[in-house]
């Protein structure tokens, strides 16, 4: 932990605001979140969670407060399509392109990306080679999720869980930094919660930098290095699983618990 | 009358004055050519420009941007919808392609403008139909909006409107017929121009309309094996097709979209 406090935060908030028309959803969010940290997000629905996560790849814009990433705040001019590839995001309904085969899935925007930086930076690679790469580290990651074989499938033949898991592939083949995981259990028939669950914890494993909404609180418990409780639009509580879930001194967080354990 | 109308020796007498004599098939055929380059302009232009301003409204619409541009289409669509075809084929012919000698282009360009309205109304629908979590997932990944619009959500949205949209070609096939107004020979008017000379309506009416009917038959033809290309990914009961006609359309989309 001492470490950490000198390190830069590889992301930063402060006073993060976010409404709609009246409502205020994020009500000044500030929060440093180191690498390597997987953090759980909780709270109750419309606590402003997945506001926030959303704030953090601006696929909303924040209504004030800043954001850092890597020590650079983010800026109107900033380069959002870079930015984002930097920011893997898992969605509750995994958000696969029907009319595209999984293995297109997965390496759509990667070769876009690639094709893009060819073309600024004038690279001597030809498109079928950046595609053939890709579609060798597609398999890749496929056959590390056990689903090789279904390469050449359409989404629509896929159970949830294995859906999740292609959509958690898909979000890693741009090499992000950071993943984002906005309930992804939440859609899932309960049989495919453990399959989607248990990749989570590998990547966790792996090192990856992870903020994750559920409301799995067993996975919070044995994954998370770090617990955030979010309640009307404000963190309520921060800490280690074992101070959130162990003792708890927030009233709102205690009756929080109470009704999810 | 009876008598003469079943009468077979006549009948083929006056199938052979219709069709045959002096060789005016030829006429059919030229007329059926020409129809064709017409409808077929028309649709180039229809799509390119239809979808163009439907890519403008829904982007106005989702993101706030384009404000005049969508404005502009919008007036467009107005205008070409709430006036009839012939009176715009008129415009164009006699006022702002004066000029032109082409006929056929001049048919041609009008009924692509009037048809791209139609067809901007069609995939706009189709652009909404298609889950907000699409786009997302998309700029999620890195991609720019331009091109989310053209790898992820045009394509689907395609696929929904197909019906709709040939439903669309069909009625400009037919439609392109008001260009015998301005005296373009087109196939609609063939059977007037035999008319005149054999003072029989029956065959050359029946022969135009046969042929008509067979170009939209293969039309639907055509519809049924790019559906069937379309739809290898589509296994979910749950997509939204907009079917019908101009007017079913739209409110199909606005169903689709509560």
């Amino acid at each position: 932990m001492q470490e950490k406090s000198t390190k830069e935060p590889l992301i930063k908030t402060v006073g993060l605001k976010k409404s709609f028309g009246e409502l205020c959803v994020l009500d000044g969010v500030s929060v440093d979140i180191f690498e390597g940290e997987k953090v759980v997000v909780i709270g109750p629905s419309g606590s402003g969670k997945s506001t926030f996560l959303r704030c953090l790849n601006r696929l909303e814009t924040p209504t004030d407060g800043a954001i850092y990433f890597e020590g650079n705040e983010l800026t109107p001019t900033t380069d959002l399509e870079e930015y984002r590839k930097k920011m893997g995001m898992v969605f509750q309904h995994f958000n696969l392109f029907p009319h595209l085969t999984v293995l297109k899935n997965i390496t759509l925007a990667a070769v876009e990306a690639r094709l893009h930086e060819k073309k600024k930076k004038k690279l001597k690679i030809s498109k079928r080679q950046i595609k053939a790469e890709e579609k060798a580290r597609a398999m890749k990651l496929l056959t590390r999720i056990g689903l090789q074989d279904k390469a050449d499938a359409y989404p629509s033949t896929l159970s949830g869980g294995q859906k999740q898991r292609i959509a958690i592939v898909r979000a890693l083949a741009v090499g992000p930094k950071v993943m984002l995981f906005d309930e992804p259990t939440s859609a899932l028939d309960p049989e495919m919660v453990g399959e989607v669950l248990s990749l989570m914890k590998e990547l966790a494993d792996e090192g990856m930098t992870m903020i994750v909404v559920t409301h799995e609180m067993r996975f919070a418990r044995e994954v998370a290095t770090r617990v955030l409780f979010m309640d009307a639009g404000k963190i309520v509580a921060d800490g280690p699983p074992e101070s959130i879930f162990g003792a708890p001194k927030d009233e709102r967080l205690k009756s929080f618990l109470a009704k999810v354990l | 009358m009876m008598l003469t109308l079943l009468n077979a020796k006549t009948l083929a007498e006056r199938f052979r004055s219709a069709f045959i004599v002096d060789e005016r098939w030829l006429l059919y055929l030229n007329g059926l050519k020409n129809t064709l380059i017409i409808a077929l302009l028309a649709v180039v232009i229809g799509i390119l420009l239809g979808f163009l301003i439907a890519a403008v409204v829904y982007t106005k619409k989702k993101t706030g941007k384009l404000k005049i541009l969508s404005f502009v289409c919008n007036i467009y669509v107005t205008i070409i919808r709430g006036t009839p075809v012939v009176l715009q084929l008129f415009i164009m012919y006699f006022i702002v392609l004066a000029t032109m000698k082409n006929g056929i282009l001049v048919g041609g360009i009008t009924f692509g403008l009037n048809s791209a309205a139609y067809v901007s109304e069609i995939a706009r629908a189709g652009l909404e139909s298609i889950d907000e979590g699409q786009m997302e997932a998309g700029r999620s990944l890195g991609l720019s909006y331009s091109k989310t619009m053209l790898k992820i959500i045009l394509p689907q949205a395609l696929r929904n409107i197909i019906p709709a949209l040939f439903n669309e070609f069909i009625t400009l096939v037919k439609e392109t017929s008001v260009a015998g107004y301005v005296g373009i020979l087109e196939l609609g008017k063939v059977p007037g121009l035999i008319q005149s000379r054999t003072f029989d309506y029956l065959f050359p009416l029946l022969i135009a309309s046969v042929m008509y009917l067979v170009v939209v038959y293969l039309l639907t033809l055509v519809e049924k094996v790019i559906e069937k290309i379309l739809a290898k990914s589509d296994r979910s009961a749950g997509n939204v097709k907009i079917t019908g006609g101009r007017k079913k359309c739209k409110k199909k989309a606005q169903k689709s979209l509560s």
